[in-house]
């Protein structure tokens, strides 16, 4: 297979990481099975499960948004694998800078989907704790967070926390963003900044080919992850709907960042299988034909067909997992629903550390006001 | 007592901070071996290193962007800013970022950066080396807006800009930052950071100041009290939030209120202070609010910046104007 570069001359296609195969069969790998040698049944039904609720939350979600329910969600669907398998990489001590369509990557790191719903609910802007679980608050301008996460890593290296060779002190830093991002002078900013002062920061780029209608050939005339060398680190290109091979590329590139290597970008390449969000209509801008090629590459049905065929798990198991999920989605109305609204004069309350007089005066006059309507309606 | 000037003052508070607190970090363009373009940081990557005094690529975004993620690591990041107009690419790392963190994350989030920029005119500069953005940063909640306009208040408020957990934009007036000053190094600060000062105590008009123009508006009230007029000047020194309660209790006495400063005129700092000291003190106003200011062009060439800024005698023609009605 080729692909036509800009100049319109054809070349063997970039080499693509894959463990498993869309049929769902597992290739060797010179270099990258030993990194999940370590990879036991449990842990394949375990990733098998990441990726079934993390579809779950991000389908019960817009079912939510379609009932009136959330103002808006991003969905993730076909993007499950670049997340779980990358997410699965981390360890602890490892902090994370997501967009605003992590939801698998949040579930994996143990941050309450309920929280990620209040978010879209429009009933705060971010409510878990981005200290207790290392995943900082969803960053919506397109790729500032990857400035932020290299300033986090500059603090790691700081730290001393890097390059010891202790596996629970060594941490590193990774930055999520799509290939739309690519463009941002902040992520150009960022490569250089890494490079530069060797920090250890992983750039995961899911490329899912489309930046809301922008196909990736607006953003790029050569394969992204090419452009790391020009920045001076390494850049290898992942099939994003192989939840193994995103385990195994990410696993590399986090340690090298642990070890004092500097930065890695990871090109996770995938496929967005809806829409941009839920205000988006991709029938506008692509074909139905392209959604039903990728399908063929689902990155949830690989895994199933893989365990299947090596006896790795049983009807129960699968059953077992669909109910959890299924759990999991009942109780994500119920929790959602239950969302209450913020009051009113709470917007006062964060802007600084402590509330300036003008503030306080605002507030006060915000209470007045609204308590005045409030007396005018009992008069009636 | 030592007599400093700006700069000084500046650097031996930036050295105060680095000593005091290991969490304090300077970055910017050319801050460490040159010591910042106007060596206000001179020396302090020789004494502190470079991991804490830290030359960084040339890149405002970056400069502020990388300081978000220091600062949520549990650093305290001072960026330099080379000149005032270079700030612009970094404006939405500023307002849509580091304005933003603590309100959206629900207070978990601190981030305690300081970001020193250079502003205003008067020293003869090309394009984009002359401006008073301050406005822009003082219209965005979240962070807060301070400018000095001698020595001893360079001194310590840039020390106390370091403390605190908001972030800080700190405007430093360029074209005065030779001008020399008492300062005592181990004393005691005299005023909170956000706390306006009375400059010169009087009786007939009150002109309110800040940075760069504050030397201007001592100057006009001299030569005010050589013909007999005693002006009360007010350096505002924080411009978000703003204190003004100084200001309302002046303009009660005097009934009188010119406001100066070089930033274009339209929507800016002035603009704000007219209003709320028409809310305020609308009884006791003998005449309008009087804005001294840049003009409603870009900043000019530097061979007409003299006319394009507030000089002694706009402001006493202004405070003529306000003993008209």
């Amino acid at each position: 297979m080729t692909v036509e570069t800009a100049a319109g001359a054809s070349q063997p296609e970039p080499e693509l990481v894959q463990l498993l195969t869309p049929e769902g069969q597992r290739v060797p790998h010179d270099h990258y099975d030993a990194l999940i040698a370590d990879i036991t049944g449990d842990d394949v039904r375990s990733l098998y499960r990441d990726l079934v609720l993390g579809r779950r939350v991000d389908g019960e979600a817009v079912a939510l948004q379609r009932q009136g329910e959330l103002g808006l969600w991003a969905s993730l669907l076909g993007q499950e694998a670049a997340q779980v398998g990358s997410a699965r990489a981390l360890r602890a001590q490892d902090h994370i800078f997501p967009t605003y369509r992590e939801h698998a990557v949040a579930l994996c790191r143990g941050v309450d989907p309920v929280r990620l719903l209040a978010l879209f609910r429009g009933v705060d802007q971010g409510s878990w704790d981005p200290v207790e679980t290392n995943f900082h608050l969803y960053t919506i301008v397109i790729g500032a967070q990857t400035l932020h996460a290299t300033g986090y890593a500059m603090g790691v290296q700081r730290d001393g926390a890097i390059g010891t060779g202790d596996p629970d002190r060594d941490a590193a830093v990774i930055a999520y963003f799509g290939d739309g991002a690519t463009s941002q002078g902040d992520v150009n900013e960022a490569f250089i900044w890494a490079s530069v002062v060797n920090a250890p920061v992983v750039f995961f780029c899911q490329n899912n080919q489309w930046a809301i209608s922008e196909p990736l050939e607006r953003q790029t005339r050569v394969p992204l992850y090419r452009r790391a060398a020009g920045f001076g680190f390494p850049g290898v290109r992942v099939d994003g709907n192989d939840v193994l091979a995103c385990l195994a590329v990410t696993r590399e590139a986090l340690q090298r960042a642990r070890d004092g290597e500097g930065p890695t970008l990871v090109e996770a390449f995938t496929y967005r299988m809806g829409a941009h969000t839920t205000t988006d209509d991709p029938t506008r801008y692509r074909l139905n034909a392209e959604l039903e090629h990728w399908k063929l590459k689902d990155p949830i049905e690989r895994v199933k067909a893989y365990m299947v065929r090596g006896d790795l798990a049983d009807q129960d198991f699968f059953d077992a997992v669909e109910e959890e999920a299924e759990e999991l989605a009942v109780h994500l109305r119920a929790a959602c629903r239950a969302l209450p609204d913020p009051t009113p004069t709470s917007i006062f309350d964060h802007v600084y550390v402590e509330p300036t007089p003008d503030l306080l005066a605002q507030r006060e006059a915000m209470t007045t006001y609204l308590d005045s309507l409030a007396e005018e309606e009992v008069a009636r | 007592m030592t007599s400093l000037n700006i700069i000084k003052a500046i650097n031996i508070g930036l050295r105060r901070s680095l000593e005091r607190d290991d969490k304090v970090l300077i970055m910017g363009e050319d801050v460490g071996k040159l010591g910042g373009v106007f060596r206000v940081t001179d020396g302090l990557q020789k004494d502190f290193g470079e991991d804490r005094v830290i030359d960084t690529p040339l890149a405002e975004s970056g400069i502020i962007g990388t300081a978000v993620g220091l600062a949520l690591r549990g650093y305290r990041p001072v960026c330099e800013i080379q000149f005032d107009g270079f700030v612009f690419p970094g404006y939405d790392q500023i307002v849509s970022q580091v304005a933003k963190m603590h309100f959206r994350s629900g207070g978990r989030l601190r981030l305690p950066i300081v970001i020193r920029i250079p502003y205003g005119g008067r020293i003869g500069a090309v394009e984009h080396h002359s401006e008073s953005p301050e406005a822009y940063f003082a219209h965005t909640p979240g962070l807060k807006v301070v400018t000095c306009s001698n020595p001893l208040d360079a001194y310590w408020m840039i020390q106390q800009a370091i403390e605190l957990d908001d972030p800080v934009v700190f405007f430093e007036p360029k074209g005065r930052y030779y001008t020399k000053g008492e300062v005592d190094v181990d004393g005691e600060p005299e005023l909170p950071l956000e706390s306006a000062r009375v400059a010169l105590p009087g009786a007939d008009a009150t002109v309110v100041a800040y940075g760069p123009s504050v030397k201007t508006c001592l100057d006009a009230a001299a030569a005010a009290a050589d013909d007999g007029r005693s002006l009360e000047v007010i350096d505002l020194r924080s411009l978000s939030p703003l204190d003004l309660r100084a200001v309302y209790d002046s303009v009660r006495r005097t009934g009188r209120l010119v406001v100066v400063h070089e930033a274009q005129r339209s929507l800016g700092i002035g603009a704000e202070v007219a209003a709320r000291v028409t809310e305020e003190c609308f009884y006791s106003l003998e005449a309008p609010v009087q804005r001294v200011t840049g003009y409603d062009t870009p900043y000019p060439p530097a061979r007409v910046e003299e006319e394009f800024l507030p000089d002694l005698d706009r402001v006493l023609d202004a405070v003529d104007r306000t003993f008209a009605y």
